[in-house]
């Protein structure tokens, strides 16, 4: 039982952060109905950007809170601009081309940064630095939980809650909304859809950065292609929630570093890259709108 | 061509292989010999998939799946059962041989072949992007599930596979892809291939069964790409799940890519240029998968058709497009 | 006995009634018009008959089967084909290719025997080039066959659509809106021609169209949807007439 609900505190904290991710897919995918395949590697720039910026300000050295929180919007900002230099110079002369065609070519963005990575980075992990010092605030009959585990958490959780806000209640909000509902509809409305395409990738890959630095904290080694992995589950949480809908990456998140903890715990840690996949597939085939997603047919 | 000519002209072929491979490859550079079994090799890859996503306009990013379940099956079969068949059969080994590796292959593409079965069955409800990150996602699976068995190497990767891959098995059996294929497209089958990738509605409308056509052409298109694994694994004589991770499978769609998504003569070309193209850059070595990436993403922009967009290289094609170069040279 | 019935048959899209209790009976050899502004429904009837969608309600017989369940390739093999309002060729193929595809279900050629090029192959592949030449010939499409059909002009792409409907061998013909977008001349040839081939391939023929006028001259029955209901139906004086009719045209132009 106590490992249990240990092996579920894990979970949850690695799914706020694939959570994190998967925001920026299915804003991204929203917008221009694509699987922005770079976005794992935003993610990846993201915890090299904390890595060097802790480096350069001298916050390895004596760690605490605000520096913390400095490092994260300095790699934030990095993979904002980033994100928003790919859509400009790979994604913007596609618009009129085939969704393939936009595909295939994110995922050779993908493969750029990851071996422009390994060029810029080198190829060897790299530790993150201490930015908070690791304790456990709670430790009681064999659960532990650390401070990092519940800095993830409520990080994660505050950016959702800033995002659904901004989403909801802002103008530029609801212009993102009405572009994700229908593109042609939204510039015949006067939506400046351009403008709306960038501060979509903006902020999905800002989340990207953020969940960057969480996953240093909580897991330093950091190497160029270590976003593989975590965008293609991010990817499937997206798709899990119902792809294009907020509350729905963040219950995919969580299912799915749930489910991969479990797996981990109680099957076997080589299973542990399947599960997502497993799911993936399983919803695909049972309900492919995902799990708060509306269905719709096509129109013949 | 009547059934004799035909039967006289595959024998004729392989007897050509056969001497391309006893004259060639024991005086060739065994480096270059290298380059051109895995142009063999990836032409297999490339024509094949082509089926599924040039052809049939699916999107599969698992083809390196396919490739490891072959590739391992059939070097399970010769390791383990081989020796066993070889000592029952009572026939000369260089008869006996041959045979445990052509029906390990057989077993290997069988298998992959099934694979591709489970696989199509998703691609009835899931277009494009989708169906996409699910064939990736069961390259991944089927990668893992072999790491997890011990029989066959699991992590520390499966060696002492026999060498039975030459010259002349590579030569036949991208020949038979390409003119499996090729076949498969020009006849009314592939018209109903082509109808899905056109416009799947209006093809169901015409009477085509378009679940059929997409679930056979990932069964087709498996296959191969297991003997494509059977291939490589018995070449090299070792095989790891590492190389059969999705960044194969995007070596292969970007040969598809590169060749004209629908054009077999594009993927036979393109599978050569990218085998090649990391050897050339061997120097450069670092930044090779750099400039690779930034070829594609280019390409894309500039030219996603890829070389030869739904056409096949054909002599009056060029001719054509000759003389409109010669009256233009002429006009002006 | 009734080629085609529809009875009490119900569409929802969502919320949206987009068909409601529609009836429908076609006779052999008739050639029926279905007319109604925008968004009526008609090519949600066609997409019911075919199997595009399934109906919430309702059942549909064709030649005294039940096909509501069926796939849409299983209704084309009993005997119905169509054409499509937004055009959907296969625009990449060649001109013939698109009539060859729908010879599809009559083909015999296995896998193996295409891949393999047997004599009976090269035998069928001739016969149907033949026979999709001799369709082509019909629509004045045949000295195009060899162009990528997305580059021919509008109007022979409508052609086209209709040339690939007919090669699948229907006994029941669904045309949906087949003269859009053409200018009166080319509509009233394009009725004359589908008198014609009503006549010599011995077809029934339900269409849809749009503008009334068009229909009025070759149709010996027409029913007229408004929203999803079926408002009148009958020969096409009555049709005029009908102040029900006029009111859904209301706004739209009537001559
Ligand atoms: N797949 C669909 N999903 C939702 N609504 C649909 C769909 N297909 C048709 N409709 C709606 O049904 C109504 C009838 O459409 P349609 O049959 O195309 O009209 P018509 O052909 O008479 O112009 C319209 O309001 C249309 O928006
Ligand atoms: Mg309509």
């Amino acid at each position: 039982m106590q490992e249990l609900i240990q092996q579920l505190i894990n979970g949850i904290t690695w799914g706020s952060i694939y959570a994190l991710i998967a925001l920026g897919y299915t804003m991204v995918y929203g917008v221009l109905k694509l699987i922005n395949f770079a976005h794992s590697d935003v993610y990846m720039v993201g915890a090299f950007a904390g890595y060097y910026s802790a480096h350069w300000l001298g916050i390895a050295e004596n760690p605490s809170v605000p520096k913390a929180i400095l490092v994260m919007l300095i790699s934030m900002i990095v993979c904002s601009c980033l994100g928003v230099i790919i859509e400009r110079l790979a994604y913007k002369p596609l618009r009129k081309s085939s969704r393939l065609t936009a595909l295939i070519t994110a995922i050779g963005v993908s493969l750029l940064l990851e071996n422009g990575g390994q060029l810029v980075f080198g190829a060897d992990p790299k530790f993150f630095p201490q930015l908070i010092e690791g304790q456990e605030i709670w430790s009681k009959s064999g659960i532990v939980i650390s401070n990092l585990q519940l800095i993830a958490l409520i990080a994660s959780l505050t950016l959702m809650g800033i995002l659904q806000l901004f989403v909801y209640k802002t103008r530029t909000g609801k212009a993102m909304r009405a572009v994700s509902y229908n593109i042609q509809v939204a510039s015949l409305m006067g939506i400046s859809t351009d403008k709306i395409i960038t501060i979509t990738f903006a902020i999905g890959s800002a989340l990207a950065g953020a969940a960057g630095v969480l996953v240093g904290l909580n897991n330093p080694k950091i190497d160029p292609i270590m976003g593989l992995l975590p965008g293609l589950k991010a990817f499937v949480a997206a798709v899990l929630g119902g792809i294009g809908n907020i509350p729905g990456a963040m219950l995919g998140g969580l299912i799915i570093g749930v489910a991969e903890v479990m797996t981990v715990g109680y099957l076997s840690s080589t299973f542990r890259d399947a599960i997502a996949f497993g799911i993936l597939i399983a919803i695909l085939i049972f309900r492919p709108a995902g799990i708060l997603g509306k269905s719709t047919t096509e129109k013949v | 061509m009547n059934q004799l000519k035909k039967i006289l002209l595959i024998i004729l072929f392989l007897g050509l292989f056969l001497v391309l491979d006893l004259l060639i490859s024991p005086r060739m550079n065994p480096y270059y010999l290298q380059i051109l079994i895995y142009c063999g090799i990836n032409i297999i890859l490339a024509v094949s998939l082509n089926l599924i996503n040039g052809f049939t306009g699916q999107f599969s990013i698992g083809h390196a799946g396919f490739m490891a379940i072959g590739g391992y099956t059939s070097a399970a079969f010769t390791f383990y059962l081989g020796p066993k068949i070889l000592e029952t059969l009572f026939l000369p080994l260089w008869f006996s041989k041959p045979l445990v590796f052509v029906a390990g292959l057989l077993l290997g593409g069988t298998l992959a072949a099934f694979a591709g079965l489970l696989v199509g069955i998703p691609s009835l409800r899931l277009r494009g992007d989708y169906l996409a990150i699910v064939t990736l996602g069961f390259g991944e699976i089927i990668r893992v599930f072999i790491l997890n068995i011990d029989a066959i190497g699991g992590a520390r990767g499966f060696s002492d596979v026999p060498k039975y891959t030459s010259l002349f098995w590579v030569l036949g059996f991208t020949v038979l892809t390409i003119v499996v294929v090729r076949n498969l497209v020009y006849s009314t089958h592939g018209r109903a291939f082509l109808s899905v990738r056109e416009d799947e509605v209006a093809a169901e409308a015409m009477g085509i069964n378009t679940t059929w056509y997409k679930v056979t052409a990932f069964v087709i298109g498996a296959f191969f790409a297991g003997i494509a694994g059977g291939l490589l694994g018995h070449y090299l004589q070792y095989l790891h799940t590492n190389s059969f991770t999705f960044i194969k499978s995007f070596e292969v769609v970007m040969m598809v890519v590169l060749g004209g998504m629908g054009s077999i003569t594009g993927s036979i070309l393109a599978a050569v240029i990218l085998t090649l193209l990391p050897e050339v850059l061997r120097p450069v070595k670092d930044y090779r998968m750099v400039f690779y990436s930034i070829l594609l993403v280019i390409l894309m922009i500039t030219r996603p058709q890829g070389i030869f967009g739904v056409r096949e290289f054909n002599w009056d094609w060029l001719k054509k497009i000759f003389s409109r170069k010669k009256a233009q040279a002429e006009g002006a | 006995m009734a080629l085609l019935e529809l009875k009490n048959v119900c569409i929802n899209f969502g919320g949206l009634k987009a068909v409601d209790k529609f009836n429908l009976t076609l006779q052999k050899g008739e050639l029926v018009g279905l007319i109604g502004p925008n968004g009526a429904g008609k090519t949600t009837v066609f997409n019911m008959i075919t199997g595009v969608y399934p109906p919430t309600e309702g059942e549909i017989r064709f030649a005294e089967k039940r096909t509501n369940s069926l796939k849409p390739y299983k209704i084309s093999a009993v005997g119905i084909s169509r054409t499509f309002q937004n055009i959907r060729l296969f625009g990449e193929l060649p001109v013939i290719d698109n009539v060859l595809v729908a010879f599809h279900q009559h083909t015999h050629a296995g896998l193996l025997a295409s891949v393999w090029r047997s004599k009976k192959f090269w035998q069928e592949e001739q016969s149907l080039v033949k026979k999709a030449t001799g369709l082509l010939a019909i629509f004045g499409l045949d000295t195009l066959k060899n162009e990528i059909s997305k580059n021919l002009p509008y109007g022979q792409q409508r052609r086209l659509e209709i040339a690939r409907a007919l090669a699948t061998e229907p006994k029941l013909l669904l045309l949906d809106e087949p003269a859009a977008g053409m200018n009166p001349q080319e509509t009233a040839k394009l009725m004359l021609l589908i008198k014609d081939i009503q006549k010599k391939f011995d077809l029934t023929i339900l269409l849809i169209e749009h503008d009334m006028q068009v229909v009025m001259g070759i149709c010996e029955r027409i029913l007229v949807l408004d929203y999803g209901v079926t408002i009148a139906e009958g020969p096409p004086e009555k049709i005029k007439k009908d102040p029900k009719v006029i009111e859904a045209y209301l706004g739209e132009e009537i001559h």
